[in-house]
């Protein structure tokens, strides 16, 4: 890290924040006014909200914002956007559509959604069937898209199609920013074991997306996608939260409301207290090596681990609740979470809710293949679908 | 180790990554031991009646090796706990059979804390070349920590008379020097026995790892000087300092070995072909050293953390780190030892391959300085849980 680029951020930040107190400007303003001071994603080419400088530098600007009393929370509101947008954006698209879209994502004027898995599609993503038919210069679109995190709110989603069925399932698809407020887009709660609806369906019924709203080549998707998928590795973990706290808390709680007389149990809680804790020193071990430039295996392996411990962690602390742990405190209301709300306050809610953690972001076992080839280098399972069109590859 | 703290309290900043100093150290060791720690030489020193390399222990001590955590003064480096503790995890790997924690750790430790400074000006010297070897006795002849050690001090002239039975000492058949834990009319006491002492016997214990022996020691009436007596700290406190620097260098040396099965029968899997595929492409076999590495990394933050408290000297967090890395780094250094024969196939069971002498060194570190449901009892006493 350059001492020019310190004087640059530093100089933007001074700017910033005496024409704009982070304390007393509202957020939309002030994130827009960030966005042009270039420090929305410091790393970004100046105009479209960076400073090109190092990735790093983003840290620091957002401690300073914070410190300032100001706010960095749209990067949670519009996570989907913030988070694997825009990286996809930059990576991808023409200067117009960054121009067009980047400034008012970073604001939260316009959320975002991700539309890549299908009932047909989950860990196979590749084998999408939502198609996009080309005429002229508009694209038609049918199909249904799943697990579409915050599509209820979004006015952009980031969209994969197929859009030539006669090659391998790779090479047929495109990537599309679509508008969710189009004409044939239906977007429908998807109430889940919780009783909320955290995520959504969305059919699609002869949608008309121009083509100035293509990312990339046509055909060259999933090249796209795994810009956004990458992007949303980088986005997930991040901060490291304090020792003793999240799914350990609740069992720690629970624990602390027996009389503490079974020594089996108590062994139970202790060993879980100690992975979590070895978790979370992984995630700092991983943080601190990705600084460096040097990621490990810790880094990949983490969320696999994570998915698995949150799941036996939180059902360790519903059977430490006896019969209280046969109830459902908050009853299932059907509703759609808050956008703010964190999910993991209630611990009844929070053991349902776990069981999503290893099948999103990629199942466990899906994970056990990418380490065991990717880290470990073991040889790859049989493709029986690499060399045959998607049309002729059997599908559920 | 039951030091009071809460879990969100007495964190503190650690780093994992290396210096370039350390990394140079680890890619030395890697060079030294991989041309002196051969399978053939481990096996071959393993079935003599010493059960130590002697040439190899020769030369890390003039590497310097031995006396890391020995200041300068006295003739060691001056280093940390986490340079030791690359080291120990390095020699693990290769499960090479020398008294680095017997002597090393668990002496140098104990001496350190409980020596007058004209002891340690005596013995440190030596012992940081490895031309005195220390062993720690501090356990009864079952091999239970009491507060009652199966050793008795009474006052004999000038000096003392030991007798009794310390069982379960770590290279105790060949250390020079043996640091005894005996009770005296004023409680416990710690004592810096000659290996060559009148009325001692050393008797080999026939040990599940053959690359660490166990011995036991009968003191008959064993006349020792009164320098002999560790005057210079409080005994109890330089023997629970020792036992948790040894109890981490053995977290630290079981993420060595675990990681050495790991490469080794991850290696296996992708060459081993059966139904015409290389067995590490079907995902019964993938699926668990993919597990196996997700343990294993978990291990290796715990025990990296407990060595960085230690060389940072902060008790609270020992207290916590320490318990916890043995306790997790045993468990998965027993699994993945476990599964190095599984995966090895029958090949794996037979005496010839080294899959059963890293599961046995697996299971001795899981049972030495305490076991993994030990650790977390006292684990539970620190958090109040």
């Amino acid at each position: 890290m350059s001492t020019d680029e310190r004087e640059q951020v530093e100089a933007q930040l001074q700017a910033l924040f005496a024409a704009h107190p982070p304390a007393d400007t509202p957020e939309p303003e002030f994130w827009g006014a960030q966005f042009d001071h270039g420090l929305a994603w410091v790393q970004f080419p100046e105009g479209v909200g960076g400073l090109g400088v190092s990735p790093r530098w983003q840290a620091e600007v957002n401690r300073r914002i914070e410190a300032a009393g100001g706010s960095i929370r749209n990067r949670y509101l519009n996570i989907l956007g913030i988070g694997m947008g825009a990286g996809t954006l930059l990576a991808h698209g023409t200067e117009e559509q960054q121009r067009r879209f980047l400034r008012p994502m970073f604001t939260t004027e316009e959320i975002w959604c991700q539309l890549f898995s299908e009932p047909g599609a989950g860990s196979d993503l590749a084998a999408l069937s939502t198609t996009a038919v080309r005429e002229g210069d508009t694209w038609i679109v049918n199909g249904q898209k799943v697990w579409n995190t915050l599509a209820h709110l979004a006015k952009w989603g980031l969209l994969v199609t197929r859009t030539d069925p006669d090659v391998p399932k790779h090479a047929g698809l495109t990537y599309f920013v679509v508008d969710m407020e189009a004409e044939g887009v239906d977007v429908r709660p998807l109430y889940q074991i919780t009783g909320e609806a955290e995520f959504n369906e969305v059919y699609f019924d002869d949608v008309h997306i121009p083509d100035s709203m293509r990312i990339g080549a046509v055909g060259e998707g999933w090249t796209v996608a795994m810009t956004t998928l990458m992007n949303e590795r980088v986005a997930i973990g991040g901060n490291v939260a304090p020792r003793g706290s999240g799914a350990i808390a609740h069992a720690v709680e629970a624990w602390k409301r027996t009389d503490g007389s079974d020594p089996v149990a108590r062994d139970q809680l202790l060993g879980y207290w100690i992975e979590a804790e070895a978790l979370r020193l992984t995630a700092i071990r991983a943080g601190e090596a990705a600084r460096r430039g040097t990621p490990g295996p810790e880094g990949s392996t983490a969320k696999l681990h994570w998915a698995d411990l949150n799941k036996a962690i939180t059902s360790f602390a519903i059977d430490l609740m006896g019969p209280e742990g046969v109830t459902y405190p908050g009853g299932y209301e059907f509703v759609r979470p808050e956008l703010t709300a964190t999910r993991t306050e209630d611990p009844h809610k929070a053991f349902l809710r776990a069981r999503a953690n290893s099948i999103e972001g990629g199942t466990s076992e899906i994970m056990k293949n990418i380490l065991g080839e990717r880290v470990l280098g073991l040889p790859g399972e049989p493709r029986v679908d690499k060399n045959v069109a998607w049309r002729d590859v059997p599908r559920s | 180790m039951t030091t009071q703290t809460t879990p969100h309290e007495g964190e503190m900043t650690v780093t994992f990554v290396e210096t370039d100093e350390q990394q140079q150290l680890r890619g030395m060791l890697r060079d030294f031991l991989g041309s002196r720690a051969t399978s053939e030489r481990v096996r071959e020193v393993m079935q003599t009646d010493a059960g130590v390399d002697d040439a190899a222990w020769k030369e890390l001590g003039e590497y310097g090796l031995l006396g890391l955590t020995v200041p300068e003064a006295h003739g060691g480096a001056g280093s940390t706990f986490v340079e030791l503790a690359i080291v120990v995890e390095e020699a693990g790997k290769r499960l090479l059979p020398v008294p680095l924690l017997s002597s090393a750790v668990l002496g140098t430790t104990v001496l350190q804390r409980a020596g007058t400074s004209q002891q340690l000006q005596r013995w440190l010297p030596d012992v940081a070349t490895g031309a005195t070897r220390l062993a720690l006795a501090h356990l009864d002849e079952r091999g239970r920590l009491t507060a009652d050690p199966g050793v008795r001090a009474t006052r004999d002239g000038d000096g003392w008379r030991l007798t009794g039975t310390a069982g379960y000492v770590i290279d105790g058949h060949t250390a020079d020097l043996l640091l005894t834990a005996a009770v005296t009319d004023d409680g416990l006491a710690l004592f810096a026995v000659p290996g060559d002492a009148a009325g001692l016997s050393r008797e080999p214990l026939p040990a599940l790892d053959l690359t660490r022996p166990l011995a036991t020691l009968r003191f008959d009436g064993v006349h020792v000087d009164a320098e002999a007596a560790l005057t210079g700290g409080d005994p109890i406190t330089a023997l629970h300092d020792g036992i948790a620097a040894g109890v981490v260098a053995l977290a630290c040396e079981q993420v060595g070995g675990a990681q050495e099965v790991l490469s080794t029968t991850t290696a296996y899997a992708r060459e081993r072909i059966q139904f015409g595929r290389a067995i590490g492409s079907f995902q019964a076999v993938k699926h668990r050293l993919a597990e196996d590495l997700v343990k294993l990394e978990a291990a290796r933050s715990a025990a990296l953390h407990a060595a960085r408290a230690i060389a940072a000297g902060d008790r609270q967090e020992i207290a916590i780190a320490a318990p916890m890395a043995k306790a997790l780094c045993s468990e998965v250094y027993e699994t993945i030892a476990a599964d190095g024969i599984q995966l090895a196939g029958g090949i794996g069971f037979t005496w010839e391959h080294d899959a059963h002498l890293y599961f046995k060194r697996a299971k001795a570190t899981k049972l030495l300085l305490g076991d993994p449901h030990l650790h977390r009892r006292l684990l539970g006493d620190v958090l109040s849980l």
